[in-house]
């Protein structure tokens, strides 16, 4: 290790098997586990203790939230192949997968921003049931979790894709980052979506 | 060679970039620190006011008590809600602005990296981006003392419905925590992923230092327990912004009105999300306090560490253990007796490896050739204070001997012996002891004593008496003292022996800030590079570490605490020297 500069920014350590940045994104999911934890258990523990609770589906558009499900699940695919064609020294291909990745994300967000308003129209505001507020309240941190994400990305799609020229191999450890934190927001949404809308 | 170049690198840096927005880990360690000492002292301050409030209730704080304003201390007269605010944020503060920073943000960013001879944490913009979520977080509730209201004044635990209907302040409170918890989130991820991946070649896991470990097993801690409370916290705001129930029951009446809410909510959610965080986050205080106290008594012990192994074991273990004991906050609830029984094993269980680590630390001891320096005398001191401390626990781990204790001020005197005496007083030790490293300059030892024994006499005084007020059944919550219970008369004089005992202790930090930035200019200097002769690799690095932090290559040949090795040439055997 040469003194004064951090090791292993881009190639793994060879004892862990990891470059740091990967053990970074895990260990920040693993928070991201226990905040959706503690989240889905407080709705099991308001279920459990509710005396009436709605049928998701009596409330909210089940077709739109499927539609929503088919968006993320694409857009989890093509973000790993934007990373595949990193991978092949393609930045081009890299650039229309990363695209079509933020442009599925921010259709999920429009489709999202729909179904709120037409809530709003019908006054189903948070302060209705503790149905609503479950419902607001984990879809809206989801959703802030989706603009977190559309934020990264575009900037990998972007000024940040010029890394590339300079250091192709930190770049595409960059992309895989990146799609390990829009994979665990996908598999949110895969629970937030039969757990809201279909039970 | 190359970290001069990036010493000299550091020093083209504007003045705004080398200290303000720095990214090196010594300066934000430094900053840290800095904050939580003042944070530290605020918290005190508040203390200090309540303390007049309870052994003198109702009489005009002379001097200043003018100064806190007619909605607070009208005629210099505490009012209750102002005492209230006093209370919450004086816990908050004391836990989550001054000793979990200081312990965590200032030793952790500061010394782990040294100890593991890495150049830097593995993410140096984030280590900035945690400094500052926390600086914020501090702002925030500062600010709260002057909305109108006042700060948060439902406790520093924010139990509903009290705190959702609490004033504007407790909003701020809320809005405050999710900074700080953002901050300790980014920084537990830091350090866990520099202990794994910048260990310098050679140290392996069982050569880490005890207090390496104990900040790892604290990273773990604060990375999992956090998330909880902030949720809880997300939905505490909702309920308190867009009026949702998730903690609010149906039927709530306030001041005999019914609350205009959908209702449905359960008031023990966030009692369960809160102490799911809050009993690691009593870990996440010793632990760290533990691994400093462990680094002085063995190097001034002059013997390896009694069962070091063993030691790490229950650390894990330790760790692993306190994610399933929160409920044991919780007796009083009427959580059924099948959950109690369940919680009060496992606070049974988890008390072995505390007492299995203090042990050892007992048996370090024995048979050394111990030196009685400043930060010894605080290590010293740790131990039977945070075993009066511990000990004390037990009856409040068992549901039974709970219930009559549960929020009497034998919990303050229980909780403040582990955190005060023990904690603090490790907080302390780790200052005069790494002090040389950071600044080149030893505090002074007159100065130190002058400090430590004041100090051992004040925090007993103040804290034993309320033991005895506890059992007799003293509510720690009550604005008076007690003063207007006939249960408490006999006890009520105990209220003015702590107050005395706190101002001793005021007096007693006088001698720790002189020669705190004295010793900064005036200090004794150092002329080594390991002025107390240790075996870790943080005293390979020069005093007043450069940019990068060493300027050789480090390679690990041993383990943490050889000292006295037989047949070696001197009595500590570094880990980054070959020859013995």
């Amino acid at each position: 290790m040469s003194t004064g500069e951090i090791p292993y920014i881009v190639k793994p350590r060879a004892d862990t098997g990891l470059y740091n940045a990967k053990l970074g994104i895990w260990l920040f999911l693993a928070s991201e586990v226990m905040l959706f934890g503690a989240l889905f258990s407080s709705y099991i523990l308001l279920r459990v203790g509710a005396t009436d609770w709605p049928r998701g589906a009596s409330i909210l558009s089940v077709p739109l939230g499927a539609l929503n499900t088919t968006f993320l699940i694409t857009s989890s695919l093509t973000i790993i192949l934007s990373w595949i064609a990193l991978r092949m020294k393609d930045l081009p291909k890299f650039k229309i997968y990363m695209g079509v990745t933020i442009l599925l994300a921010l259709a999920f967000l429009g489709i999202k921003a729909y179904e709120y308003s037409l809530k709003f129209q019908h006054h189903l505001f948070p302060s209705k049931s503790t149905f609503m507020a479950v419902y607001f309240t984990l879809t809206g941190l989801h959703a802030c979790h989706i603009i977190g994400g559309v934020i990264v990305n575009s900037y990998l799609w972007g000024p940040g894709s010029r890394m590339w020229k300079t250091d192709p191999e930190r770049f595409t450890n960059r992309i895989e980052i990146a799609g390990l934190y829009w994979h665990f927001v996908d598999l949110v949404w895969l629970f937030l979506f039969p757990v809201l809308y279909l039970l | 060679m190359s970290s001069d170049a990036h010493a000299a690198n550091s020093h083209e840096m504007p003045f705004w970039q080398k200290y303000i927005f720095s990214q090196d880990h010594k300066i934000i360690g430094i900053q840290y620190g800095i904050t939580a000492l003042f944070f530290l002292l605020f918290g005190f301050f508040l203390m200090l006011l309540m303390r007049w409030q309870l052994a003198f209730p109702g009489q005009e704080l002379p001097l200043i008590g003018k100064w806190f304003g007619e909605a607070n201390m009208p005629g210099g007269v505490m009012l209750p809600e102002f005492y209230n605010q006093l209370g919450a944020m004086h816990g908050t503060i004391m836990v989550f602005l001054g000793v979990v920073p200081l312990a965590v943000g200032a030793f952790g960013n500061y010394v782990v990296p040294l100890q593991i001879g890495a150049p830097d944490m593995a993410f140096p913009k984030l280590n900035m981006a945690s400094y500052w979520a926390f600086f914020l977080g501090g702002v925030v509730m500062l600010a709260s003392f002057f909305v109108p209201g006042g700060a948060a004044n439902s406790g520093w635990t924010s139990y509903p419905p009290l705190a959702n209907i609490a004033t504007a302040g407790q909003t701020w409170w809320l809005v405050g925590m999710v900074l700080l918890i953002t901050s300790s989130l980014l920084g537990s991820v830091n350090t866990i992923t520099t202990i794994f991946q910048l260990r310098a070649p050679g140290l392996s896991f069982f050569r880490l230092p005890f207090f390496v470990w104990a900040q790892l097993v604290t990273g773990f801690l604060l990375l999992l327990a956090f998330p909880p409370l902030e949720a809880a916290g997300v939905m505490q705001l909702m309920d308190r912004i867009f009026h949702t129930s998730f903690f609010m029951p149906s039927g709530l009446m306030v001041s005999g009105q019914p609350l205009a809410i959908s209702g449905g909510g359960s008031v023990l959610l966030w009692q369960h999300l809160f102490w799911f965080l809050a009993h690691p986050e009593v870990y996440v205080l010793i632990l760290p306090a533990m691994g400093i106290v462990t680094e002085i008594i063995v190097n001034n012990t002059r013997k390896p560490l009694n069962g070091y192994r063993l030691m790490v074991y229950s650390l894990i273990f330790l760790g692993f253990m306190s994610f399933i004991v929160w409920a044991h906050h919780m007796f009083l609830t009427g959580m059924g007796t099948a959950i109690s029984a369940f919680f009060q094993a496992t606070t049974m269980i988890i008390s072995i490896p505390s007492v299995v680590i203090l042990s050892y630390l007992f048996l370090t001891l024995w048979g050394g050739s111990i030196r009685y320096n400043t930060p010894m005398l605080f290590s010293l001191a740790f131990l039977p204070m945070f075993g009066i401390g511990g000990l004390t626990g037990l009856p409040l781990g068992l549901s039974a001997s709970d219930i009559p204790l549960h929020d009497t001020y034998y919990v303050i005197a229980h909780f403040h012996y582990i955190v005060a005496p023990g904690t603090i007083f490790a907080l302390f030790a780790g200052i005069y002891f790494w002090f040389p490293k950071a600044t080149g300059r030893k505090m002074n030892e007159f100065l130190g004593n002058l400090h430590f024994w004041p100090s051992l006499v004040c925090m007993n005084v103040i804290f034993m008496p309320m033991f005895i007020q506890g059992l007799v059944g003293v509510s720690r919550r009550l604005y008076d003292g007690g003063a207007s219970y006939d249960f408490a008369q006999g006890v009520l004089h105990l209220n003015k022996l702590s107050t005395y005992g706190a101002w001793g202790l005021a007096i007693a930090q006088i001698p720790f800030i002189i020669n705190f930035f004295g010793s900064i200019f005036k200090g004794e200097k150092v002329t080594s590079r390991n002025p107390w002769e240790a075996t870790t690799l943080e005293w390979e690095a020069p005093n007043i570490p450069g940019h990068g932090n060493f300027d050789h290559e480090l390679k690990v040949y041993r383990g943490p605490y050889e000292y006295s090795v037989p047949g070696a040439a001197k009595d500590f055997s570094p880990q980054a020297s070959e020859k013995i």
